[in-house]
């Protein structure tokens, strides 16, 4: 058990080590970071080398690396090409509204999908289940951002319900996390039914019916409980791009977070907040994935991870 | 897959069978409901992108703003557009149907890249084994920890927009989902008996690279590409939505999106047709997807 926790965790560290490599690169690949920073301004030569050299751009590569390396570690980002700020500090600020769009996304997808997928496999073949698969069906070919769009422009347009976009109380959240929750529920309920199909096809099921258990408790008690590791495997792998998804719906909602941050950097060429903001996403992920995959044991004790290819 | 084995001896019969199939298909693909929806979708965008030109009834860069936000014309009909104009008078149709273009080379050209690499990285690694293989699973394994638009927005947030920069990421991020099934697949192979008898008669790797294991990964491929393109189709929307996508200046529904936000209280037209589109086309390959996976590969895991 330690030795496979050690070993997940050697894992993600080869990932933060990859990740922080490929931003690395795609700095350097802008050029000169410092002829960025100037912009279309021509500065003196002095000022140039002031800049350069107080940035360690002047240091090798090598060095250059281990320097943002060790901000990774330290969480020292740098600082906004535009406000000047720290950029962990403008991105933790924002944290806090990505992680609850994201988390609120995940219960409304559940809170559908769960429900959806155990009708479709139980009624399998009925009109249920059509419905239920079209709905699934639905969910994977919905661009979400454009899901966001008709969303606004039914409630917040046409009737006025709820708020456009921007954080203007708890209400806000509302049409946000149905996007993202509407789009993974379709998915989500594929697989719930699915997992639903095999585990009913089970010896214990049919033997739990036959001792008299009335369908629905068999079904929910002996059935879901068994289904459920899928689901939360797939929301373990499914949280990169739940994040991805995250960042656009923002956009689409203004809402204040990470995404949102990023999205305006890029149109303000502010490099160290583009990167930062991914690198912290970025390891938000990763540490997720471990907690996923650690956490299998606790829903089903019978798994052994020595066994589990990771 | 032992069928094409046997055959083998019997090079008429084979050719003859293999028609059979292909009919077999069609006439299977006909009568099942969802694949003849999805193929009709699939069909009328790759249509649309075809011969744009022809089934345009505007120029869809033509700038008329006399025009500007006109609505459809059956809501309106003084307007000369069916679908409405867009914020500086274009046809939204024209534009809807130009705008096939896009997503379909993106979906096509970055399945055939990731594909490529894909194929190729997943038999080295899944018929030679060894550290090659250790190397290109532990690659696989990192960039399936990086999610697509986290690494998209870092490099054309740098790189600036442009549809083969979409293609090249998308080659070089999705190649890990055709790497992992052909590795598998190579792996089983290569133990079944046909392969070792190949062996036995002393056809070298490439050949039976060639000639035994790559027509049975195929069908995985096959299902994969399709339901690969759906995704890519929404992928390259969303970032052209964000502005990261390709070229602003070519008509895109992505782009015909990005536009549009600005104007859903006033002219939802704008907003809601360019979407349809996008919907409808992924639909297309999902269900078309679907039943290639239920009738090749039922238990193919993606």
């Amino acid at each position: 058990m330690l030795l496979y926790v050690l070993k997940r965790l050697l894992h993600s560290i080869y990932v933060i080590l990859a990740i922080s490599l490929i931003v690395f690169i795609a700095l350097r690949l802008t050029g000169d970071p410092v002829a960025v920073m100037f912009g279309a301004g021509e500065p003196t030569k002095s000022a140039i080398e002031h800049l350069r050299a107080s940035l360690g751009l002047d240091k090798p590569l090598i060095m250059q690396y281990l320097i943002f390396l060790k901000g990774i570690f330290t969480l020292n980002l740098g600082t906004s090409f535009r406000t000047g700020q720290p950029v962990s500090g403008m991105i933790f600020s924002r944290m806090g509204a990505t992680v609850v769009l994201a988390f609120a996304g995940v219960i409304v997808a559940l809170i559908i999908a769960i429900p959806v997928g155990i009708i479709s496999a139980v009624k399998r073949g009925t009109a249920w289940d059509f419905l239920g698969r079209i709905f699934s069906l639905l969910g994977l070919s919905f661009p979400n951002f454009w899901l966001g769009i008709m969303l606004i422009m039914f409630f917040a347009v046409y009737l006025d319900w709820l708020p456009a976009s921007g954080y203007d109380g708890p209400v806000s959240i509302i049409l946000p996390s149905l996007t993202l929750g509407l789009i993974l529920a379709g998915v989500l309920a594929r697989l719930v039914r699915s997992s639903m199909l095999e585990v009913l096809n089970k010896q214990y099921i049919t033997v739990a019916k036959s001792k008299g258990t009335s369908e629905w408790l068999v079904v929910l008690r002996h059935g879901f409980r068994n289904a459920l590791i899928p689901v939360v495997t797939f929301l373990g792998i499914q949280f990169g791009s739940l994040l991805g998804g995250t960042v656009i719906i923002e956009q689409v909602f203004a809402w204040p977070g990470v995404g949102q941050l990023i999205i305006n950097a890029i149109s303000e060429r502010d490099y160290p907040v583009v990167q930062g903001g991914v690198i912290i996403l970025a390891l938000l992920m990763v540490f997720v994935n471990l907690l996923v995959d650690l956490s299998y044991q606790f829903i089903d004790p019978r798994i052994k991870v020595e066994g589990r290819k990771a | 897959m032992s069928e094409a084995a046997i055959q083998k001896n019997d090079r008429p019969a084979k050719i003859k069978s293999k028609k059979n199939k292909v009919l077999i298909f069609f006439i299977k693909l006909i009568r099942n409901p969802s694949a003849l929806i999805g193929s009709l979708l699939v069909l009328t965008a790759i249509g649309c992108a075809l011969f744009a030109p022809f089934i345009a009834p505007y120029n869809p860069e033509k700038i008329n703003l006399i025009e500007r936000l006109a609505p459809p014309s059956w809501v309106d009909p003084n307007s000369p557009y069916l679908l409405g104009g867009d914020p500086i008078g274009r046809d939204l149709l024209s534009r809807i149907i130009y705008g096939a273009r896009v997503s379909l080379l993106v979906g096509i050209s970055g399945v055939v890249l990731s594909s490529i690499f894909g194929v190729i990285l997943g038999l080295i690694a899944g018929f030679f084994r060894g550290w090659l293989d250790e190397l290109i699973m532990r690659i696989a394994d990192i960039q399936l920890a990086f999610p697509f638009i986290l690494f998209a927005i870092v490099v054309m947030s740098i790189l600036g927009s442009g549809i083969w920069k979409i293609i090249i990421i998308l080659g070089l991020t999705y190649w890990v989902g055709f790497a992992r099934i052909v590795r598998g697949q190579t792996m089983s192979l290569k133990e079944t008996e046909y392969i070792q008898a190949a062996y036995v008669v002393g056809s070298n790797n490439f050949k039976i690279i060639m000639k035994h294991v790559l027509p049975n990964v195929f069908s995985s491929i096959l299902v994969l590409s399709t339901l690969y393109i759906a995704e890519f189709i929404l992928l390259e929307a969303a970032l052209t939505f964000l502005g990261l996508g390709s070229d602003p200046t070519i008509p895109s529904w992505g782009g015909m999106l990005a536009d549009s936000r600005n104007y859903l209280s006033t002219a939802w037209w704008t907003a809601t047709f360019p979407g349809i589109a996008i919907m409808l086309t992924v639909m297309g390959f999902n269900l078309l997807g679907d039943w290639l996976r239920d009738e090749l590969d039922p238990n193919i895991q993606i």
